[in-house]
């Protein structure tokens, strides 16, 4: 990697964390900053393009790959809190733009840069959680797209694991999918009722105090179906706990 | 078998519906996928070569894929000098024509037939039926779903939407005597008496193939209930319908792929007949057909060569996908409405019937990467299900209400300026249907609120807070 002590890096807070929940965006800020790195937010970023590219539409998708590209590429790294967003740049943004002969190498060096954010903390900054403690029981999802486009397992849990007083709990099914998909779950909202209710019941049976996942759309559909079952699990984003924010509302608390 | 009105379109949507409501398919279904996953997992951790073994199954397919004419045409000729008859059928129309053909012929009155996909994909059963055959299925699982009169639910095993309560009662019923006890072992019984005497007295035995071997002209059959072997060894003529992506170049390249096929499949090591045939009965054997024919049919397969889904005539239809997809495992393989269901019949049911009226299959998708993830010759499905989505979009196929939708949404977030705009009053607005920290309800968003409540967005979007602090650090000196 680098070696750069203080890398610049672009932060893609993404259009869920931007409209639903900004904590997750300055717990991305804080902890980006704490790694040592220069945080800045372009002002250019709306969306990565993910819906119009699951829909088919490929000519919006990579007008957004386009614009998300040139509004980035001048960082040394692009982060995101979210393994999906992440991997549409790393892996969607080259296909799609794979013919394009000006475009094609900017997006390949493009996604040679970007991460996903603890990825990002443990793999390229050899980040450690310092000086958090958080007496909790909690469990982790493993959101599909991070763990199967980026191989983001090991990196959240080895964070989580340097929170003082946070006990982790496994979650059967853990890398199993919790029926969100994007605009799946409301073109399909039976069969995603279906999925993120078994979902919810195996959280539930882990008695943990909080669900974390790194990715928005994933909790907001979880944290949305236990709320509707009248369940206790508090639920925030990985990156929230990281940075000492867990003592705030969580996903659904009024702040 | 199944009645006219079974043939007015229901919709997807529809089907998936009426499964989700079913808890007995659904205890059927969480038995055997939740097995197949446990099994495969535990056979896949004991094979240390498995990642090597996935990389070379899928280098074979590739291989013959890429010279598919040339291994075609090699088994036809060793086929041939072996005493087989081989036919070509272009589409499901043709196989059908050449079977039941080949049937008349022999004035043949009772036809067996050993489990095969392909069978159902060309719709051999209906043929078989009209042409006046009785037609008698010789797998267990086939066996339950003829007397239920039922198409295959999954690819290995067809009647896994059926529990072994409700076969109980089917065999109670149907089989003569019924079988004195509904344990398994009882059952399975019953059924070895019911079919043995068709076995026997059968004219013509049917069967399908694992795999073609080009460099002997072999076919190979696999099973674990040793039905393929009745069904092709005693009656007079055995017919074998192979779609034309099942060659490989030699028996070790079959046998490299049965490694994964099992294992994928059943989580065992091997299956327990692994049956090559190689032309019918020779001087001096002691069994065997006198006629061999063997129907290779392509039906949409060269189409898929030159398109973007060349990559899905690698599959070698072990069901692994199914078995680890939450959709299917929500609504069972009937809900797909075509003869392959789950994430590979997702990708092929659009191929045999038209994106038209299959649309919702490559969209009923999470995209969540399992099913190439266990794939075994790594078919990327999810890429092949977003070709699919794209072709969607520019044959204008998506509801008007979708289209329109991201069509908004694309304008707003192609210009930056305006997208915050949007966003704060989209926030805003948003947040005027909670209460504390939650929306139950929200007009355009009923998908979402009939299930689960959406957390209402916490206050004004990142990017206004983000700048307001900017623009207070600026000011400080």
């Amino acid at each position: 990697m680098s070696g750069q002590p203080n890398p610049r890096v672009g932060l893609f807070v993404t259009c869920l964390v931007d409209a639903i929940r900004p904590s997750i965006g300055f717990s991305a800020i804080q902890l980006l900053e704490e790694a040592g790195c220069r945080v800045e937010v372009p002002q250019a970023q709306t969306c990565c393009g993910q819906p119009a590219l699951n829909s088919g539409d490929e000519k919006d998708a990579a007008a957004l790959a386009r614009q998300t590209i040139a509004a980035f590429e001048g960082f040394d790294y692009i982060v995101l809190p979210s393994g999906s967003c992440a991997g549409t740049i790393v892996h969607g943004y080259p296909n799609l733009l794979a013919n394009d002969p000006v475009w094609a190498p900017r997006a390949q060096a493009m996604a040679a840069k970007t991460h996903e954010i603890t990825s990002f903390l443990v793999d390229v900054m050899g980040f450690h959680t310092k000086g958090r403690r958080l007496e909790a029981t909690a469990t982790y999802h493993d959101s599909c797209a991070g763990l199967r486009e980026l191989g983001i397992a090991a990196q959240p849990r080895a964070l989580l694991a340097e929170v003082e007083g946070l006990e982790m709990r496994g979650l059967e099914g853990n890398d199993v999918c919790c029926g969100f998909g994007g605009t799946f779950c409301v073109k399909y909202s039976d069969i995603s009722n279906a999925i993120v209710t078994e979902k919810a019941e195996a959280i539930e049976r882990t008695e943990a105090d909080l669900l974390l996942a790194g990715d928005l759309g994933c909790l907001m559909n979880m944290a949305g179906k236990l709320n509707r079952r009248s369940a206790r699990t508090r639920c925030f984003h990985t990156i929230e706990v990281l940075a000492g924010r867990a003592g705030g509302p969580a996903i659904g608390e009024e702040g | 078998m199944s009645a006219p009105e079974a043939s007015v379109q229901v919709s997807f949507k529809n089907r998936a519906k009426t499964a989700l409501a079913d808890r007995t398919l659904k205890i059927a279904i969480d038995r055997t996928t939740g097995t197949a996953e446990a099994k495969r997992a535990v056979a896949v951790a004991a094979f240390p070569e498995f990642q090597d073994a996935r990389a070379r199954g899928r280098a074979i397919k590739d291989h013959v894929i890429a010279y598919l004419d040339h291994y075609l045409e090699q088994f036809e000729r060793n086929a041939t000098a072996s005493g087989a008859k081989v036919h070509w059928a272009s589409d499901d129309a043709e196989a059908r024509a050449i079977i039941t053909r080949i049937c008349l012929d022999a004035k043949a009155r009772l036809v067996t037939r050993s489990k095969s996909m392909l069978g159902e994909e060309i719709g051999l059963p209906h043929a078989l039926a009209d042409a006046g055959i009785e037609r008698v299925e010789t797998d267990l699982a086939e066996h339950i779903i003829q007397l239920a009169g039922e198409a295959p639910s999954h690819i290995v095993w067809p009647a896994m939407h059926r529990t072994r309560e409700q076969v109980a009662e089917l065999f109670k019923i149907a089989h003569h005597p019924p079988p004195a006890a509904d344990d398994p072992a009882t059952m399975v019984q019953s059924a070895r008496r019911e079919l043995r005497a068709k076995f026997l007295g059968a004219d013509i035995g049917i069967s399908g193939s694992n795999f073609l071997v080009a460099d002997t002209g072999a076919t190979c059959t696999v099973t674990n209930e040793g039905n393929a072997e009745l069904t092709t060894t005693p009656p007079r003529i055995h017919i074998v319908t192979a779609g034309i992506e099942k060659i490989v170049p030699t028996t070790a390249h079959a046998l490299s792929l049965l490694r994964l096929l099992v294992r994928s499949a059943t989580g065992g090591e091997l299956t327990q007949y692994t049956t090559f045939h190689c032309g019918p009965k020779r001087p001096g054997d002691a069994d065997g057909p006198e006629e061999m024919h063997i129907v290779l049919v392509d039906n949409g397969r060269t189409r898929m060569l030159a398109n973007e889904f060349r990559e899905m005539l690698r599959c070698i239809r072990c069901g692994a996908c199914m078995n680890h997809c939450v959709v299917y495992r929500q609504i069972g393989g009937h809900a797909y409405g075509g003869t392959y269901p789950g994430p590979m019949g997702s990708v092929l049911t659009p191929v045999l019937n038209g994106l038209a009226g299959s649309r919702d299959l490559p969209n009923a998708c999470t995209m969540n990467g399992r099913c190439a993830e266990v794939c075994p010759v790594e078919i990327p499905i999810p890429t092949l299900l977003r070709a699919w989505r794209i072709r969607s979009w520019r044959e204008r196929l998506e509801p008007g209400s979708l289209r329109a939708g991201i069509g908004v949404w694309a304008v707003l977030a192609r210009r930056p300026g305006l997208y915050r705009l949007a966003s704060r009053i989209g926030v805003r607005a948003i947040r005027l249907f909670g209460k504390g920290g939650w929306i139950t309800r929200l007009p355009l968003a009923g998908g979402w609120t009939a299930h689960r409540d959406l957390p209402r967005p916490t206050g004004r979007t990142f990017m206004d807070q983000y700048r307001a602090q900017q623009a207070d650090k600026g000011d400080r000196p």
